[in-house]
């Protein structure tokens, strides 16, 4: 609560992106990208597949290398780094530590013949715990607040329903508390009812952590849920940015009019 | 005799080993990737440590071979010939008169000494391999000193068992930098890897060889709260009665007799010519 | 505390062969603190459109949208987001929230959002669905399967959580019953009282004559449409 505070009277973005471009051959997968994420706003990326969104988020995450463009991170030590050109263990480590990364499939994101207390303390030895009790304690704290029983900590995940892998997963990402989350399609593939409760829960854990995210879906409803900000992609191109309510209620380019028209209603 | 060349391999293989493990010794616990060759036995009969014994080996050396700390099983008695036949050295069973000992799943008893090489046999030498199957990611993490995985070994151990379970080729740090299998000796045998002689490790199948320098520190992982415990069964050896050596439980009839003995046969029949005599033992003939 | 001065508005249709639809011209408006002015026109008008823009929901063609000492029509993505946390309130019609989220928390989001403790905020949800007759029994249980006037009443209970400085009302009486309007009209008038600047929308003409100081009509904001 007491970083919370801090963080959003700074006067710094967390993560600046200019010019963020990939391509794969002559095709576009993103280009142009440029945005400011600032402490505690979660953004969401929306477009159709093949838009270009995950692409985007696997290059932001430093999962792809983009071919143009820098992406600073506000470091604890350092202060604005661009992350591309940082070496690749101080890369990975800001993934283990600051950063998170929720795949789409819990399965991607998660050791399948690990415990779940294993997969939630995996991150804490990572970062050198080596106190088995405290850290079987934090994985316990954190399984109970993403709602899964303190007797499921030491089975496998394999015995877990679709929606309790994909809490597993986020509490596997928090437990080190990151700063900034990067999110691909989270309640993709979930049952409606269990999309509603990770949303709830997701809702809850960015406030309460005072967390940036990045939000990756083409279902219009997580991102009015979830996110302050919209960007709209379409073949590569970001078209529209804004307000999620105002993008959505109000959508100024021919895309997003089409994306929101096309919306079934309930 | 003269049908091969001395101690099997060709010099250019020989070197190329050597070159191998002097990389090795000079990154201790660094895995070393190597062209292994095809050798007269299949592998996982210590097609590794053959080379590298091999590749160590003079015209002046005296052999010896343990398998699970006996001289005379097959796998040992079969390397020990082996050796006697291309390299026509001096082989022996006794730890102390022996310059070269390849082993299979132990460390001798006896405490070795400056000038002795250990060569062991080892099936997998990445540790990592348990949890991440990846080639590519474990060589990433250890390249960036990634080892949290190695504690999530430790801790599903826990979780499931109550303890650290894991008794044998159980993971160490090596000079506070690489993680390394020490290849599956007993926990037991653990402590005893920070020592005077030379340790080469040899892995055939997988390519790959890896080294640890006389005195190097090796520390075996644990939690604080967990630490790492050389076990031995509670128990002393029933033919010497040494109370302080790792011990084999031998089955000896169909009712339930049993016996535990020095998994060590040289360190076991050392302690008997000098005297000592265990529960089930008998008087060693003068 | 709010100032719209000569704002434009016009929709553009790109997936109808970009019809451009102008629906506001020199839309001004100013409320002073602890005053309430009521939008009026005919259904079509722009008296929602008019809030929505004051609220940061559609965007401004042209002119200035002051509350406070933020631009609306300027401002970026998060003083909008700061604005809504801190000083504008905003009542819909609809309700929209996450389902299965309790009543009581819908209500007390918009203090957690501010980091008032979450006792404190229950404290105050809970006061205010009490004032607005919701049943206890239904506070933990989502709003999203009451009727229609509860539903309404825990919109204007979440609205209410939080004193905002500035609120923006869109039919809060319409479809309650006369205790519950009350209650509302009640809401208001405390909230004038403390020197909140409110803008609403009021079918309810008895309600609007009471709670409102004056009333400005859209009708004259609304461009001459060519057909």
């Amino acid at each position: 609560m007491k970083d919370m505070a801090m963080t959003e009277a700074g006067l710094s973005p967390l993560l600046r992106v200019e010019g963020l471009a990939k391509r794969y051959g002559a095709r576009i997968g993103c280009t142009e990208v440029s945005f400011d994420l600032w402490p505690g706003e979660v953004m969401g990326i929306v477009g159709e597949s093949g838009s270009g969104k995950t692409t985007l988020l696997n290059c932001l995450a430093g999962q792809l290398a983009p071919d143009a463009g820098r992406v600073l991170f506000d470091t604890r030590g350092r202060g604005m780094v661009d992350t591309l050109t940082m070496s690749e263990s101080e890369r990975r480590m800001l993934g283990r530590t600051d950063w998170a990364f929720v795949h789409q499939h819990a399965q991607d994101g998660l050791r399948m013949n690990v415990s779940a207390g294993g997969n939630v303390g995996e991150r804490l030895m990572a970062v050198g715990a080596q106190h088995y009790g405290d850290i079987r304690d934090k994985a316990i704290d954190w399984l109970d607040r993403v709602e899964i029983a303190e007797d499921r900590v030491d089975d496998r995940p394999s015995a877990f329903s679709g929606g309790m892998r994909q809490r597993l997963q986020i509490a596997r990402n928090l437990v080190t508390g990151p700063r900034l989350v990067f999110m691909d399609e989270p309640t993709g593939g979930l049952d409606v009812s269990v999309q509603a409760r990770l949303l709830d829960l997701l809702r809850g854990l960015v406030r309460e952590m005072g967390l940036s995210a990045i939000i990756v879906t083409h279902d219009l409803a997580v991102v009015r849920l979830l996110a302050d900000r919209l960007m709209v992609m379409k073949s590569g191109h970001v078209v529209e940015t804004g307000l999620t309510d105002q993008v959505l209620d109000d959508p100024q380019h021919a895309y997003t009019q089409l994306l929101v028209s096309s919306v079934l209603q309930v | 005799m003269n049908a091969y060349n001395f101690a099997y391999l060709d010099e250019q293989t020989k070197r190329m080993i050597r070159r191998a493990l002097l990389k090795g010794m000079a990154i201790p616990g660094y895995q070393v990737p190597f062209a292994s060759r095809e050798m007269p036995m299949p592998y996982g009969w210590g097609t590794g440590g053959v080379q590298v014994s091999a590749a160590v080996m003079t015209p002046e050396d005296c052999f010896k071979v343990i398998d699970q700390g006996a001289d005379d099983t097959t796998n040992a008695v079969s390397i020990r010939r082996f050796f006697q036949a291309t390299a026509g050295v001096a082989v022996t069973e006794k730890t102390a008169e022996a310059t070269v000992i390849q082993t299979r799943h132990r460390i001798p008893e006896r405490d070795l000494v400056e000038g002795q090489i250990l060569v062991y046999q080892v099936p997998i030498p990445e540790p990592l391999r348990f949890l991440e199957p990846s080639e590519v990611e474990t060589r990433k993490m250890h390249a960036l000193e990634e080892y949290g995985l190695m504690h999530v070994k430790l801790y599903e151990d826990i979780a499931r068992h109550g303890d650290i379970s894991t008794s044998y080729a159980y993971p160490v740090k090596v000079e506070g930098r690489y993680v390394m299998d020490p290849s599956p000796i007993p926990k037991f045998d653990n402590p005893k890897l920070s020592m005077a002689a030379i340790q080469l490790f040899g892995a055939g199948r997988e390519q790959r060889i890896y080294a640890l320098p006389p005195y190097t520190e090796v520390v075996s992982l644990d939690f604080e709260d967990y630490p790492f415990q050389a076990g031995r069964a509670d128990h002393d050896c029933d033919l010497c009665g040494a109370d302080n050596s790792y011990l084999d439980e031998v089955i000896t009839d169909d009712a339930g007799g049993r016996m535990f003995v020095c998994s060590d046969t040289d360190f076991c029949s050392e302690r008997r010519e000098a005297g000592h005599v265990g529960a089930l033992g008998v008087e060693a003939v003068a | 505390m709010i100032s719209v001065e000569n704002v434009s508005k016009t929709f553009t249709l790109h997936n109808q062969g970009g019809t451009v639809i102008p629906v506001m011209e020199g839309g001004s408006l100013s409320v002073a603190p602890g005053e309430c002015v009521a939008l009026v026109g005919a259904s079509g008008s722009g008296k929602s459109t008019l809030m929505r823009m004051i609220y940061g929901n559609y965007l401004a063609a042209s002119g200035r949208i002051m509350v406070g000492d933020v631009d609306v029509a300027q401002a970026e993505p998060r003083e909008i987001l700061a604005l809504r946390r801190e000083r504008l309130g905003y009542v819909s019609q609809f309700l929209r929230v996450v389902p299965r989220v309790a009543t009581l928390d819908v209500v007390a989001e918009p203090l957690l959002a501010l980091g008032v403790a979450r006792d404190a905020a229950r404290e105050r949800a809970s006061a205010l669905l009490a004032r607005l007759n919701i049943p206890e029994r239904l506070w933990a249980l989502s709003p999203t399967t009451f009727s229609g006037g509860e539903q309404q009443r825990v919109n204007i209970a979440r609205g209410f959580a939080h004193d905002y400085p500035a609120l923006l009302l869109d039919e809060p009486t319409a479809s309650l019953d006369a205790a519950n309007r009350e209650q509302v009209m009640a809401l208001i008038e405390e909230a004038k009282a403390r020197g909140a600047a409110i803008v609403g929308i009021f079918h309810d003409v008895e309600a609007r004559d009471r709670v409102c100081d004056r009333v400005v009509d859209v009708t004259g904001f609304t461009p001459v449409r060519v057909v």
